[in-house]
């Protein structure tokens, strides 16, 4: 299951200390323990990032320091200008799809019966497998020599389709096996606000005879409308952050075609161990999701003020 | 009436969509290797057999694998708690120096992405010379900071009247914090503990790269490196019960826990 960036409105609201409240450095000790994982962990871990980012090593580890270079390299390579091309690609295949699906499951299914309940379970039910289950999974569907999709091809009498290994169908089926995978969150969130929406006012359009559609239109979506843009921003951040799928799928072929940005990064730094160059497009790739992030806290601060 | 019997009848044809690619790997695993390699479409023949799950449990390597994924996701879920309820405790109720913008940095640390910290990670880990080991795999996802943010909302949500009473009474902070506010935070380490358990079970990308040593594997990243070469594979049906076997148990905990695991996942990605 891939990991979300969160992004807390409600925590920046500091209660204001009543006065009656020691100092006491002695306090402190209940946050050490985590600090120090937080600073070791992940401090670090990233300042040492912004400096690798601008440096170049060589097979012996010895690191100098080559200012912008790699950056510059970047916006000249074209195999890395290809990979941000396919992460917005498989972005815009993925998000406005899950986004929708999401919303009409969660419409579909938003009742007590037992039946929907059992569907509601099907829909999660694969977010909870690894990548690695759900790529294993895929690749026997869309294998052409005797996987799900050709089996079917040639039992309709059809030449079967080699999905993974054409270039204009590589990234959809990548795209497909990952909203397969994803499609429960935006489901539940969509979910969750449903039942946030006040029941009289349902009551109130019964009693004014409104239509199924004038109901849905006028009083659910406006109800949920800021859980819809979260949805639209979470998933942006996930799927922003493809690399499992096509690392295991494709190697990023067919000619490139599947290779995202993390993939990228990872092949940079694991397979050519180009590591201040690796660091450099993650960076690239931090600033893109920190302005997604961005984005997110002003919608869940608008969430606070309303 | 109609529109919405026809938008049920979709729903529940997408239904049975996630289903079929299921159900597939399930009939394959069941099938006769040799079989699979002449014809995959075997399936259909009704010749099942559950050799591939009997030569699967005489290979010692999934059941490492998984004994790994265990200990590495309790262990990181353990210390998760441990430490996000000690901090949360501390940033929700205590005064100290310089608390405030603490606490902040720790929340900017939400918007960091694993990317973005993960090449660095791996350097300081060979520099220590640690990789291949427990402690390595469990150590990174113990930085995260949303345990820390949920449980400091929690603990703030809780009345102070409670600590004050005990406070009056002599209590030591430690004592209010284990005695009194623990047991009240249960539904919240709850929510943590799931989601953290569950994204530690699926991490792939670190332990890719710091579990190189075939008997260091947890499940995921033997699940990666048994389908890498794929296409070679003899054992059609073998790989298929892998599939099945590192999935099913997710899938059964998921049937019992189903609530509270979907809160978890909604929580942590809603907040």
């Amino acid at each position: 299951m891939p990991s979300v960036a969160v992004e807390p409105a409600a925590a920046f609201t500091v209660p204001v200390p009543r006065g009656r409240g020691r100092q006491d450095w002695r306090s402190a000790l209940f946050v050490a323990p985590y600090l120090l994982v937080f600073v070791a962990m992940l401090v670090v871990p990233l300042a040492m990032g912004m400096w690798l980012s601008t440096t170049k090593g060589d097979l012996f580890g010895t690191e100098r320091w080559v200012g912008l270079a790699n950056f510059v390299r970047l916006f000249g390579d074209a195999i890395f200008l290809k990979a941000v091309a396919n992460t917005f690609y498989f972005v815009l295949l993925t998000v406005p799809f899950l986004t929708l699906a999401g919303l009409g499951l969660a419409l579909v299914l938003n009742r007590q019966e037992r039946w929907a309940a059992v569907l509601r379970t099907i829909f999660f039910a694969s977010t909870v497998l690894s990548v690695t289950v759900v790529t294993l999974v895929w690749r026997l569907v869309f294998l052409p020599d005797g996987g799900l999709l050709g089996v079917t091809a040639e039992a309709l009498g059809k030449t079967p389709i080699a999905f993974l290994n054409d270039e204009r169908l590589a990234m959809p089926a990548i795209a497909v096996t990952t909203i397969w995978w994803c499609i429960g969150l935006p489901m539940v969130l969509f979910l969750a606000a449903l039942q946030q929406v006040p029941r009289d006012l349902y009551e109130a359009a019964a009693l004014d005879n409104a239509s199924r559609w004038t109901t849905l239109t006028r009083i659910t979506l406006p109800a949920i409308k800021r859980t819809f843009f979260l949805v639209i921003i979470i998933e942006v951040i996930l799927q922003f952050q493809l690399f499992g799928q096509p690392q295991l799928m494709t190697l990023g072929g067919p000619n490139n075609s599947t290779r995202p940005i993390v993939l990228f990064i990872y092949e940079a730094g694991w397979r050519q161990w180009e590591l201040g160059y690796a660091a450099a497009a993650a960076q690239v790739l931090f600033a893109m999701i920190l302005i997604a992030a961005m984005v997110q806290y002003r919608l869940s601060s608008g969430k606070e003020a309303a | 009436m109609t529109r919405s019997r026809l938008a049920t009848g979709l729903v529940i044809l997408a239904a049975v969509l996630m289903l079929v690619p299921l159900l597939w790997v399930l009939a394959l695993s069941l099938k006769d290797n040799a079989e699979l390699m002449t014809d995959t479409a075997s399936v259909f023949n009704g010749r099942f057999t559950l050799e591939n799950y009997r030569n699967l449990f005489g290979n010692g390597d999934v059941f490492r694998w998984i004994a790994n994924s265990l200990i590495v996701s309790f262990g990181m879920t353990a210390g998760v708690l441990m430490l996000a309820s000690l901090a949360g405790y501390g940033f929700a109720r205590l005064e100290f120096p310089g608390r405030n913008l603490l606490f902040v940095v720790v929340l900017l640390g939400l918007a960091v992405p694993e990317q973005a910290v993960i090449i660095a990670r791996h350097q300081m880990f060979s520099w220590l010379g640690m990789h291949n080991s427990y402690p390595a795999l469990i150590l990174p996802g113990l930085s995260a900071p949303f345990g820390v943010f949920l449980m400091t909302q929690y603990f703030r949500a809780i009345p102070r009247d409670i600590d004050e009473a005990a406070l009056l009474d002599g209590a030591s902070r430690f004592t209010i914090f284990w005695k009194l506010l623990l047991p009240l935070t249960i539904p919240a380490q709850a929510t943590l503990g799931i989601f953290t358990f569950l994204s530690a079970w699926n991490d792939y990308w670190w332990p890719l790269i710091s579990a190189t040593n075939k008997d260091m594997f947890t499940l995921t990243v033997g699940i990666a490196s048994t389908q890498m070469n794929f296409a070679q594979t003899e054992g059609l049906g073998f790989l298929m019960a892998q599939a099945v076997f590192a999935g099913a148990p997710m899938l059964i905990v998921y049937l019992f826990f189903q609530k509270y695991i979907v809160q978890a996942v909604a929580g942590a990605a809603g907040r």
